[in-house]
C-alpha cells in the first residue's frame, strides 16, 4: 500500500519541518550565548578587566590580554584597511572585466577561503623567522592583516558600487578629475559601507587563534613595543580552558570575547543597514 | 599627470591579495616539499606518524579530516538549506531582518568558543549517553557543523533570492504550491550558487583548527567508529608547531601543503561553479 501525499499536505509538511530546523539552528545559538553568559558574566569586574594575569592564568584579570588583542588587531586593520580599500578602488572605478579584474578576484576569493591555520604557518615561517620579527605584536598583526584583506576588498567593493553613477557624473561636469571624484566623491559616500568591512575585519581579528599564537607568541607580559610577544584574549582562553587552568577565568574571558563580537556586529549591522536604505 | 599616477598606485595597491596568495604558496611548498622528496610520496602517504623516527605518514590524518569534515557535511547541509529556503521563501521581510543578522551572529563566534561549549557541553553528553572517551568524531562533526552553517545558509539564501520573481509567478499560475515551487524550480535554478555554498563550507571544516583539537581527543590512529578519538591534518600542526624542529618542522609544513592544496582546489570549484551562472 502506498500513501499519497497531496501537495497541500506536503506543503504543511515541509513548512513544519523548515521551521522547526531554522528554530533549532537560533536555539543553538542563543543557547551557546546564553550558557557563556550565564557562567561568565558573573566574573567580569573592574578588577578582572584590569589586573595583571597572575598565577599562569589561575588568579588576576586579562588586562595583558585586553592589550595584546587591541594592539595586534589596530595594527592589522592599519595595514589591511589601505590595501583592501584601494583593491576595491580599483576593481571598480578603473576595471571594466578583463584579465587584471579576474586575476584580482580570484586572488582575493581564495584568500577569504585560506584556513587560519595556514596563515598560522605562513606568518611563523615568513614574519617569525625568516623577517626575524620573533613572536610580536608586529608578526600577529601583519598575519591578521593578510587574513582580513579579502573581507575589507569585499565589503567596500559592494559600497563603493552602490554608489550611484551620477555622483560621479556630476563631479566630472564640474571639472573633477578622476583622483579628486574618488577621493571626495566615491570614497566619502561609501564610508558606512566601507567601515562595516573595517568593523568585520576587527571581528576576525579579534576572535583569531591558529593565526595569532604562533605569531604573536602566548606571553603574559604587558606589550610595550610592536617588538613584545603577546597573548590575545581568544589565545588566553584557549589556553585557559584546553590545559583546565581555571574554569571560572576561562567562562570570564569568554563572556568578554562574546560581547565585544557581539557589539561588533551590532555596530557592523547598523551601519550597513543605514547605509543601504540610503542607495538602495 | 596625476590621475595616472593614482591609477599605477591603485593597481599596485590591487595586487596585494594575490601577491600575500602567492607568497603563501611560496613559502608553504618551500617549507614543506623537500622533505616529501627526500622521504618519497611511500613514507608520507603511510599511517605511520612518529616524528622521532623519521615517519612522517599523514594517511590516518587525511582520513580523520574526512570523517570530521563528511560529519560536518551530515550536520550542516540540511540544517544550512533549511535555514536558507525558510529565510527566502517562507519568511516575511520582518522575520528576514531579524533572523538574517542574528545567523550571521553564528558566523562572528570565535572558534575557540565553539570548542569550548564542546568540552563542556557535548563531549559529556555523547561520553555519558553513547559511551566511548566522548572526544570523538561525532562531538567534531556536530560543532563543525554549526560552525558551517552560516557559510551555507549565506550563500544559499543569495542564490535563492537572484532567481526571477518570474519562476515563482509562472509557477503558482499553473497552480503548483510553494513547496512544488521550491523543489521543483528554485532549488534546480539555484543548483550552482548552494553546491559553492556546500563547498565552501566544506573548505572551512577541512581548515578548522582550534575548535576540532578541543574536542576531537587527537589519537593518532585511525577512528574505528564515530565515537572514536580521531586526529586531523590541521590538529597535527597547530598541536606540533610549538615545538618541532628539523624535519619534524618540514613535515608540518608538508602536511600544511597538502592542506592547502586541497582547500585551493576546493575555492577553485567553488569559484568556477558561482561563475558560470
Amino acid at each position: 500500500m502506498t500513501l499519497r501525499i497531496g501537495p497541500r499536505t506536503s506543503q504543511i509538511i515541509a513548512y513544519c519541518v523548515l521551521l522547526l530546523m531554522t528554530a533549532i539552528t537560533v536555539i543553538v545559538l542563543f543557547f551557546i550565548i546564553g550558557y557563556v553568559f550565564k557562567n561568565g558574566l558573573g566574573q567580569i569586574t573592574w578588577q578582572f578587566l584590569t589586573d595583571r594575569t597572575r598565577d599562569m592564568g589561575k588568579e588576576g584579570g586579562i588586562f595583558p590580554s585586553i592589550l595584546g588583542t587591541l594592539f595586534v588587531t589596530v595594527l592589522a586593520i592599519a595595514i589591511a584597511t589601505p590595501l583592501g580599500v584601494g583593491s576595491a578602488v580599483y576593481l571598480v572605478e578603473y576595471t571594466r572585466g578583463g584579465l587584471i579584474r579576474r586575476i584580482i578576484s580570484f586572488g582575493a576569493d581564495c584568500l577569504a577561503g585560506v584556513p587560519s591555520i595556514i596563515f598560522g604557518l605562513f606568518g611563523f615561517i615568513f614574519f617569525v623567522i625568516t623577517l626575524n620579527l620573533g613572536w610580536s605584536v608586529l608578526s600577529g598583526g601583519l598575519t591578521l592583516a593578510v587574513m582580513i584583506i579579502p573581507t575589507i576588498i569585499r565589503t567596500t567593493e559592494e559600497a563603493i558600487k552602490a554608489v550611484p553613477r551620477a555622483y560621479r557624473e556630476i563631479s566630472y561636469s564640474l571639472g573633477g578629475g578622476k583622483l579628486d571624484t574618488i577621493l571626495k566623491v566615491v570614497l566619502p559616500t561609501s564610508l558606512p559601507g566601507i567601515l562595516t568591512g573595517i568593523i568585520l575585519g576587527v571581528g576576525r581579528a579579534v576572535g583569531e587563534t591558529a593565526a595569532v599564537i604562533f605569531t604573536a607568541g602566548s606571553s603574559l607580559g604587558i606589550p610595550t613595543s610592536f617588538f613584545s610577544s603577546t597573548r590575545t584574549l581568544a589565545v588566553h582562553f584557549y589556553i585557559l580552558a584546553r590545559e583546565g587552568i581555571s574554569m571560572p577565568k576561562a567562562y570570564g574571558t569568554a563572556a568578554v570575547l562574546i560581547i565585544i563580537i557581539l557589539l561588533i556586529n551590532f555596530v557592523a549591522y547598523r551601519l550597513m543597514h543605514r547605509f543601504m536604505a540610503r542607495y538602495y | 599627470m596625476k590621475d595616472k599616477i593614482a591609477e599605477k598606485l591603485f593597481l599596485f595597491i590591487a595586487f596585494s591579495a594575490i601577491l600575500s596568495l602567492l607568497l603563501i604558496t611560496f613559502f608553504i611548498f618551500q617549507q614543506g616539499i623537500p622533505l616529501i622528496t627526500k622521504i618519497g610520496l611511500g613514507n608520507f602517504f603511510s599511517t605511520t606518524w612518529s616524528p622521532t623516527k623519521g615517519q612522517f605518514g599523514i594517511l590516518s590524518m587525511i582520513i580523520g579530516s574526512l570523517m570530521v569534515t563528511t560529519g560536518a557535511l551530515v550536520v550542516g547541509v540540511p540544517f544550512g538549506l533549511a535555514c536558507a529556503i525558510f529565510l527566502a521563501e517562507f519568511s516575511s521581510k520582518a522575520v528576514q531582518n531579524t533572523l538574517k543578522p542574528i545567523l550571521e551572529l553564528l558566523a562572528g563566534i570565535p572558534s575557540v568558543v565553539y570548542g569550548f561549549i564542546g568540552i563542556v557541553i557535548l563531549v559529556p553528553f555523547i561520553r555519558q549517553n553513547f559511551g566511548g572517551p566522548g572526544f570523538s568524531v561525532l562531538a567534531a562533526s556536530i560543532i563543525l557543523g554549526i560552525m558551517i552553517l552560516p557559510t551555507i545558509v549565506s550563500i544559499s539564501y543569495d542564490s535563492l533570492l537572484s532567481v526571477p520573481n518570474t519562476y515563482r509567478e509562472g509557477s503558482y499560475a499553473v497552480g503548483a504550491t510553494k513547496w512544488q515551487t521550491v523543489t521543483m524550480l528554485l532549488l534546480p535554478a539555484a543548483r550552482s550558487g548552494i553546491v559553492a555554498g556546500i563547498i565552501l563550507g566544506m573548505g572551512r571544516a577541512i581548515g578548522e583548527t582550534m575548535a576540532v583539537i578541543m574536542i576531537a581527543g587527537n589519537a593518532l590512529k585511525i577512528p574505528g567508529s564515530i565515537l572514536d578519538s580521531v586526529r586531523t591534518l590541521t590538529s597535527t600542526i597547530a598541536l606540533e608547531l610549538g615545538y618541532a624542529a628539523g624535519d619534524h618542522r618540514a613535515a608540518l609544513f608538508a602536511c600544511g601543503a597538502f592542506l592547502f592544496f586541497i582547500i585551493i582546489i576546493l575555492n577553485i570549484i567553488a569559484i568556477r561553479v558561482t561563475g558560470r551562472k
